[in-house]
């Protein structure tokens, strides 16, 4: 079977030779049959993906709804989803069932798309690797023993394995674009404030934004044109039009400037991904594109920088899961601080641990300035970087990652050596800037990304450069011909949702006791 | 050695939006425990801060009517602390760059002079709920109602120099944000409430003492007397040769007195850093040009156009505009008897009508005597048909629900007597009567003229016009 891409799907829907029914049915399949392996999704919602099918199945019998009416797909378990539990891939958050959706998840409802589970991922989205989720690795479908990247790994093996079409992900240091590359899928991150990060559960707020995993730039363009867009409830979502993206992406490249700063070219950096990703420059230069040199001197700059803002925002904002209201509460406590200590203890793996207390750490007295206003100044420079390089070309390019995907293990022992591995990724969420992720190749047999990054909401641009390059070069179809390994814990929860109900009196207020 | 105190205080003032500073919930008092909380104010995963433009204005108010600087661009930031009723773990509030800098409110002393105290500063942040520790057999209960209810921190500079000056400028913010509609002032709900900074040091120093602050004080007696009893403390540890440990303290009503609040409070670093889920808050011309058209006459002015416009004395002018109900009430007397007599309106008003709404507990806007009502009292003083003493008994038969001054009137038969043929009639039988007085007065006692006066005025009821049996005595009484 051919990789299945969303425009296909969406045709054979239109013209009825399939049913959104059996399309969810055939997800339904594949993830029994291969989730076992992969662990790709923490929970699957067969029954009512079926439901809403039959409805897209019902409204496309009448001629109506739009062209991704009836499309399986899955949810990262960062986005909240009302009545089906959202773990964040924490223990924190095991049981947890939001009493409300995300605007992702209200958009994509909305426009006929049919959830078919909640994909694995790093807890609470800090890793490189799906090896922190508390519902344990993900396995890359090209190499059981490798991982297929994070933080939203479920999502990209979900896709790359053809257990679903498209999947989103949130993106905070690479986490979409750095998986991508490793499943040798594409994986779009839009410029910060693209999309509404309400109901995502925040890790970073001023680097987390959504976007989405698929088979072709193509797709992504269609279901960012549903993701995106202004929404009152996100005081850092941008107020400007969307784009029709999936009109644009046909323009030729001839004359387009293609800037390639040296940075991404270091000694970091594998030589066969190095070598497939200028290949892939090669293709752009026959399709008229001209490669201009550009400089982005602050990039060395980028991780640490990044691994001052982020801990801190996110020790700031995980401090909400305290066991008072929702999520894990530690039995048996005898005071506030033991049910504070023991619940944050219990609830909390150790990079998320590990990331909480080095943000409180430079947050504190006597060490902001030294630590987080530097950060903020670093990261003003690495944007003014960009700003200066796209003044000189419509869009810059390089690796996703410095290597091909790693063996699972290889880096945990490790931290910095797994921060490392997001060298190309984070200085575009520090800017905030729109990339994505190609596949152009193979190194060691394994699937190497082609990083395209575009200026502030030029995500027309980095989608057209992308399929352009997919209409000349046929990476993105490539199937993957292994099999998983076998004897892996199961970790599939079928029903869907806890059955954890909320009563609403006037606002949503879940009534009762919290629970001991 | 004279000691010198130091107060400086920190008022929060509970802004009167309709909903909270930063979701849709109501702010309305009283509801059901957690019943006006939305997921925004349980902190939920996933939720985002919206901030209500209906706080900014107010805020921006407040800036306006203390004549400080409105900061066109002023950043949210979040304090980092862990407590059971702050549910995202941090409170959002302004730290670095408030939305209103500087500014300045005068206050009267007891010499009647006046007083410059500088504000530092008034920043906007949100209320955290409440913890309840009885009735829950050994827990506590969390209500989240109030919990991103919009509050201004008013900050003063360390200017006032006794309880008494940190009393009276207590009373101006309380009356100044009422004033401009921006707070209900209901001490007793917790919409109005302060933290007292104080310290000694000796007089003529200028390097300020170490500091205590009182925390939570919500009425200008208990911040009189916590400051009182701080001061003492304060000295008497000074004058033994100890020193003054910087600490908070709470002040216990029952006892009259401060205590220590456990110094663990005290370790809290809050981490301070701009809140990345809100953009930094940027205010433009014309939205401070709207906030400006909206403020009503501040008090101050409007008490100065009282002198000027009516003649009225200044201490009266300042009490008719210590509330803005009270001043649009007096308007509206002075509007309805046409602009005549504005003084006699103001006494009026803050007299026989103060005390019946003092003795009532009723607020002005719902006196049982309008202000249409008492100009039509008022009418008839200025057209002599009653006395100003017979105007008092009508008053009180108006407070007590018998209707119009005219129906009062005329139902008692209370018009006073302004015929001069009955009058005179009057004051001939009463000289007749009393002999031995109009002898004495006539010696020279000046004095009985009163005595006179007062017979008359029993025989005709109180209804005689007392100018005119003035000038009838005058004529009549020297012979």
């Amino acid at each position: 079977m051919q990789r299945p891409t969303v425009a296909g799907l969406s045709r054979l829907l239109r013209k009825r030779e399939a049913s959104s029914r059996e399309l969810v049915q055939q997800c339904l399949q594949e993830i029994e049959r291969h989730n076992g392996d992969l662990n790709a999704f923490i929970t699957v919602t067969a029954e009512q993906a079926l439901t809403a099918a039959d409805a897209a199945d019902a409204l496309l019998a009448r001629g109506e709804g739009g062209p991704l009416t009836g499309i399986p797909f899955a949810h990262k378990d960062i986005f909240c989803t009302r009545g089906v539990r959202t773990t964040c891939g924490s223990k924190m958050l095991e049981h947890f069932v939001a009493p409300y959706d995300a605007t992702v998840v209200e958009r994509m409802a909305a426009a006929g798309l049919v959830m078919v589970g909640k994909t694995n991922m790093d807890e609470f989205a800090m890793g490189s690797s799906n090896e922190t989720s508390f519902f344990g690795p993900v396995r890359n479908p090209w190499d059981p023993e490798r991982s297929p990247g994070g933080s939203s790994g479920g999502s990209a093996a979900a896709v790359a394995a053809g257990l679903v079409p498209a999947a989103t992900g949130t993106d905070t240091g690479g986490s979409i674009r750095q998986p991508a590359a490793m499943t040798g899928i594409t994986g779009f991150k839009p410029t910060y404030g693209r999309v509404s990060r309400y109901g995502m559960i925040a890790f970073a707020s001023s680097l987390d934004q959504a976007g989405i995993f698929a088979a072709s730039a193509e797709d992504a363009a269609l279901l960012l044109e549903v993701m995106a867009g202004f929404d009152p409830r996100d005081s850092t979502s941008a107020d400007l039009p969307v784009p029709a993206y999936s009109q644009e992406i046909g323009a030729s490249l001839k004359g387009r400037r293609i800037g390639v700063p040296p940075e991404f070219f270091d000694a970091g950096l594998d030589a066969e991904c190095g070598a497939r990703v200028r290949e892939a420059l090669g293709v752009f230069e026959q399709l008229g594109a001209k490669i201009v040199e550009v400089s982005l001197p602050h990039l060395g700059l980028s991780i640490p920088t990044y691994y001052i803002v982020a801990p801190a925002e996110c020790s700031s904002n995980l401090a909400r899961f305290d066991g008072v209201r929702f999520g894990h509460r530690a039995a048996g406590v005898g005071s506030l601080e033991e049910l504070y200590k023991r619940t944050r203890q219990e609830g909390f793996g150790a990079e998320v641990k590990r990331r909480i207390m080095t943000g409180t750490y430079v947050l504190s007295a006597g060490y902001y300035d030294a630590y987080y206003l530097q950060a903020q100044k670093a990261r003003r420079l690495i944007a003014e970087d960009f700003r200066q390089a796209f003044a000189a070309a419509d869009i810059i390019a390089g690796p996703t990652a410095p290597t091909a995907a790693f063996r699972l293990g290889e880096k945990t022992a490790d931290p910095v050596q797994m921060y490392l591995n997001d060298i190309y990724t984070i200085a575009v969420n520090l800017a905030g800037l729109p990339g994505i992720s190609i596949p152009c190749g193979y190194a060691q047999d394994l699937p190497v990304g082609l990083q395209l990054i575009g200026p502030a909401f030029g995500e027309a641009a980095v989608l057209n450069f992308a399929h352009q390059y997919q209409t000349a070069a046929d990476w993105h179809r490539h199937r993957i011909a292994r099999s998983g390994a076998d004897g892996l814990p199961r970790m599939i929860d079928v029903t869907g949702s806890t059955g954890r109900s909320f009563s609403v009196v006037g606002t949503e207020m879940p009534t009762g006791k919290p629970r001991r | 050695m004279t000691w010198e105190p130091v107060i400086g205080l920190e008022i929060h003032a509970q802004l009167a939006t309709r909903a909270k500073i930063f979701s849709g919930a109501a702010t309305a008092y009283g509801a059901a425990p957690n019943t006006q909380a939305c997921l925004v104010d349980l902190g939920y995963p996933g939720v985002l801060p919206v901030l209500n433009g209906a706080a900014v204005r107010m805020a921006v108010k407040f800036g306006l009517a203390v004549g400080a600087t409105v900061a066109r661009r002023s950043v949210f930031a979040r304090k980092n602390y862990f407590y059971p009723d702050l549910p995202k773990g941090y409170q959002i509030s302004q730290y670095e760059l408030p939305i209103v800098q500087g500014g300045a409110v005068a206050i009267a002393l007891d010499d009647g002079s006046h007083k410059t105290v500088r504000l530092t500063r008034a920043h906007l942040e949100e209320d955290a709920g409440k913890s309840l520790h009885e009735s829950f057999h050994g827990q506590s209960g969390i209500d989240l109602n109030r919990a991103g209810t919009p509050l201004l921190e008013i900050v003063s500079e360390p200017d006032l120099r006794s309880a008494k000056e940190a009393a009276a400028y207590m009373r101006k913010i309380h009356q100044l944000v009422r004033y401009i509609g921006i707070c209900d002032g209901n001490m007793q709900e917790g919409s109005f409430r302060c933290d007292a900074n104080v310290s000694v040091r000796a007089a003529g120093a200028a390097k300020l003492g170490t500091r205590a602050e009182i925390k939570n004080l919500n009425s200008f007696r208990f911040l009189e007397r916590a400051i009182l009893f701080e001061i003492e403390r304060q000295i008497g540890i000074l004058e033994e040769g100890g020193r003054v440990v910087q600490e908070t303290r709470l002040y216990d009503p029952d006892r009259d007195e401060t205590r220590s609040m456990r110094s663990k409070e005290e370790a809290n670093d809050y981490r301070y850093f701009p809140d990345p889920d809100l953009l930094p808050l940027v205010i433009d011309e014309p939205f401070i040009e709207q906030a400006r058209a909206e403020l009503p006459e501040l008090p101050e002015a409007r008490a100065a156009r009282f002198v000027a416009e009516f003649g009225l004395a200044t201490p009266d002018a300042e009490t008719l505009t210590g509330a803005r109900e009270t001043a649009d009430y007096f308007e509206g007397v002075v509007g309805a008897l046409g602009g005549r007599e504005p003084r006699l309106a103001a006494n009026w008003v803050v007299g026989e009508l103060a005390a019946a709404l003092n003795r009532d507990a009723t607020a002005i806007e719902a006196s049982r005597v309008d202000a249409g009502a008492l100009a039509g009292l008022i009418a008839r003083i200025i057209d002599q048909t009653i006395s100003g003493k017979i105007a008092k008994e009508v008053f009180e038969a108006m407070w007590a629900g018998e209707g119009a001054a005219d129906e009062i009137i005329a139902r008692k038969g209370l018009r006073q007597i302004t015929d001069s043929g009955a009058l005179e009639q009057a004051i001939d039988q009463v000289i007749a009567a009393n002999p031995a007085q109009l002898a004495e007065f006539r010696a020279g006692k000046d004095k009985l003229f009163g005595f006179f006066v007062g017979q008359v005025m029993k025989a005709t009821g109180g209804k005689a016009n007392p100018a005119q049996l003035n000038d009838l005595l005058k004529k009549k009484l020297p012979g």
